[in-house]
């Protein structure tokens, strides 16, 4: 599935100035994603993790380095043409959903086509959000406001949020940080689900059990790469969510 | 198509918070409701006033006697007893665009007929008055040029007048005693209703200024000369032409002042529908305070909401939407607010001045163009007071948007 590189950073720095001190988030990462890839990126916090998740979501300029997004380099465009990147070429989940309150899951799927430069009809976009809603198992909950969902039913809508405009990557921020462990191997199913379809996956978490349903992990510290490997023991979701079904059958 | 997109989403926003909406739009209805209902009610008044300055003819001047001082003590306007009767002859002979001359004698008297009796003004006047005032005769015919030169003793009177000394007799050719003076009624003249300074225009007594000098006033001056113009036009050159003429014949030099006034009906009318004007304006000035105070509303949600809504403007920030997006969607729900209030205000604002009017009988004019306005200055508000909160939900920066609890 390795048809080509999706991400290129090139020795990518980030400066923060917060008041008179000059702090140096991310301090020279060199990093390339393959298409296809499912990367999770680790570290403490303060590792520099979360700043490397903006600058790869194109919410942020890195100060010196560069990056470039499906072989475009995004390094120097302004905030509309950011904008336009993360709408055409972006997908993101967050760690606390970020629905709409009081606003059915379809409209909610719905919000990156209506800032897409091609506008659809309501009709086709009704139809594309029910066909994705229904491909990460919420048919029937179309209608549905945020606080009528479960957690997990929650982070679902999201990620058929950042599925809608058909992403070259989908970018998750903790994605199961506020759910619990059933709940959160239910949402690493759906990630590994969509991986063997292709879509390429970079997850920020700090949990190693998390991580290692991934297939690579890039370990940060201090704004550097620490450590970036393939996953040895590979969890499967499907298999795990299988034999728990199974003891509860015991 | 980015554009409606965008209304849709202002719309989706202001239907997901349906009480606020509501309560903010109240704020725009009321203050449009206001403004409508009090410029109405101004602009009533003010027609009422005119339709009264018309009632006192078309194209007069009146031109008062001045006042004096005698041992040191001025007497006030009309004291003077400047004007003669020869001055008014003179300005019916001299001044070309006169078309009526009315000489004015007015006083007061107890009046009696039957077992009745009655306080009135009487007026002494030409028979060119009921041309001048435009006031013609309910029935009966007025006093002629023959009643002025004989001095006759024959009067015209008012509506309330007749009611209040002959009941519902007839007064025609019944005798009405002025101080004692048996007069015969020739006429009665038609209602005309309040003056602007709210007396009662019909109830009065009008007789031949001759008689009115020999029998009920004494002396013989005149307070007022009513002159009437052929057109307009002719107002300002009349005038002139009266004062150089009754200067040259009360033999005032140059530099010395008139001892006379001459005011035309265009004056008058100015001076008393200054006042309307000025309510008019209170009024309105009132009502705009308090639309000011519903778009300050708008504003305030406004910011609530963006405060509100940070984490949402940051989520749509992240999957797409420029900041110009979200600013034209703040803008579209302000200016939504705003304008649907100031369309339900109308309606308010129409309902209340009728409800007035009928409660308290006040005359409301709502011109079409103070609705049209009305609704244009409430959606003005709404970019007005939306743009600065619209602008700041546009200056987020989407990473702490996102990140805002």
């Amino acid at each position: 599935m390795n048809n080509g590189t999706v991400v290129k950073l090139i020795d990518v720095h980030k400066t923060y100035l917060t008041g008179e001190v000059e702090v140096q988030a991310v301090r020279g990462v060199s990093l390339e994603i393959q298409r296809g890839e499912f990367v999770a990126l680790m570290g403490a916090s303060g590792s520099g993790k979360s700043t490397l998740m903006n600058l790869l979501g194109c919410l942020d300029r890195p100060t010196r380095g560069q990056y470039l997004l499906d072989n475009t380099d995004v390094s120097h465009l302004n905030r509309d043409q950011l904008a336009d990147i993360r709408n055409g070429k972006l997908g993101f989940v967050f760690q606390s959903f970020n629905l709409l309150p009081r606003t059915s899951a379809r409209e909610n799927v719905e919000l990156p086509l209506l800032y897409a430069r091609h506008a659809l009809s309501n009709h086709q976009l009704r139809e594309r959000a029910d066909r994705i809603l229904a491909s990460v198992g919420l048919q029937g909950r179309e209608e549905h406001h945020p606080s009528q969902l479960s957690g997990g039913q929650q982070q679902r809508v999201a990620i058929a949020r950042a599925l809608i405009n058909d992403p070259e990557v989908l970018l998750a921020d903790e994605p199961t940080g506020n759910l619990d462990s059933r709940t959160s191997i239910e949402i690493m199913g759906i990630f590994q689900q969509l991986n063997e379809r292709g879509i390429t996956i970079v997850m920020v978490t700090h949990e190693s059990d998390i991580a290692a349903y991934a297939r690579r992990n890039v370990v940060l510290r201090d704004g550097l790469v620490l450590n970036d490997f393939a996953v040895a023991e590979r969890r499967n979701a499907a298999d795990e969510l299988g034999r728990r079904s199974d003891g509860v059958m015991d | 198509m980015r554009v409606t997109s965008t209304i849709n989403v202002a719309f989706r926003a202001l239907r997901r918070n349906k009480l606020r909406s509501a309560l903010t739009a109240l704020g725009i209805i009321i203050g449009v409701g206001a403004v409508i209902a009090m410029v109405g009610i101004g602009s009533g008044a003010k027609a009422q006033v005119e339709a009264q300055i018309a009632s006192l003819g078309q194209n007069v001047i009146v031109i008062s006697s001045g006042s004096t001082t005698s041992s040191g003590i001025r007497t006030g306007w009309g004291g003077a007893g400047t004007l003669k009767i020869e001055d008014a002859e003179a300005i019916r002979r001299e001044v070309p665009s006169v078309i009526g001359v009315s000489e004015e004698v007015p006083s007061t008297a107890q009046i009696a007929a039957g077992n009745q009796n009655w306080f009135t003004r009487v007026m002494g006047e030409s028979p060119d008055y009921f041309d001048i005032r435009q006031w013609p005769l309910a029935e009966g015919a007025p006093f002629t040029a023959q009643d002025v030169r004989s001095a006759n003793k024959v009067c015209v009177i008012g509506q309330t007048t007749a009611t209040q000394v002959f009941g519902n007799d007839d007064p025609v050719g019944q005798t009405l005693r002025i101080k004692n003076v048996p007069f015969i009624v020739s006429g009665v003249l038609t209602p005309k209703g309040l003056s602007i300074q709210g007396t009662d225009q019909d109830d009065v007594v009008v007789m031949p200024y001759s008689s009115a000098m020999k029998r009920v006033a004494g002396g013989t001056t005149l307070r007022n000369i009513n002159v009437q113009v052929a057109n307009a036009s002719d107002l300002e050159p009349a005038e002139q032409q009266i004062t150089s003429l009754l200067r040259q014949r009360h033999n005032i030099r140059a530099g010395r002042d008139d001892d006379f006034t001459v005011r035309n009906q265009q004056e008058i009318a100015e001076a008393a529908t200054a006042t309307a004007d000025v309510m008019a304006g209170l009024l309105g000035a009132i009502a705009g305070v308090s639309l000011v105070v519903g778009g300050i509303g708008i504003m305030n949600i406004m910011l609530v909401s963006v405060t509100e809504r940070t984490r949402e403007i940051g989520t749509r920030m992240a999957v797409g939407a420029h900041g110009r997006d979200i600013l034209t969607q703040f803008l579209i729900e302000a200016v939504s607010l705003s304008s649907v209030g100031g369309l339900l205000g109308i309606i308010l604002g129409i309902v209340a001045s009728k409800i007035l009017s009928a409660i308290k009988h006040w005359p409301s004019l709502i011109s079409p163009g103070s609705i049209v306005l009305a609704f244009l200055f409430s959606a003005a508000v709404g970019i007005f007071f939306g743009f600065y909160p619209a602008r700041k939900a546009a200056a987020l920066d989407p990473i702490e948007a996102l990140r805002y609890e």
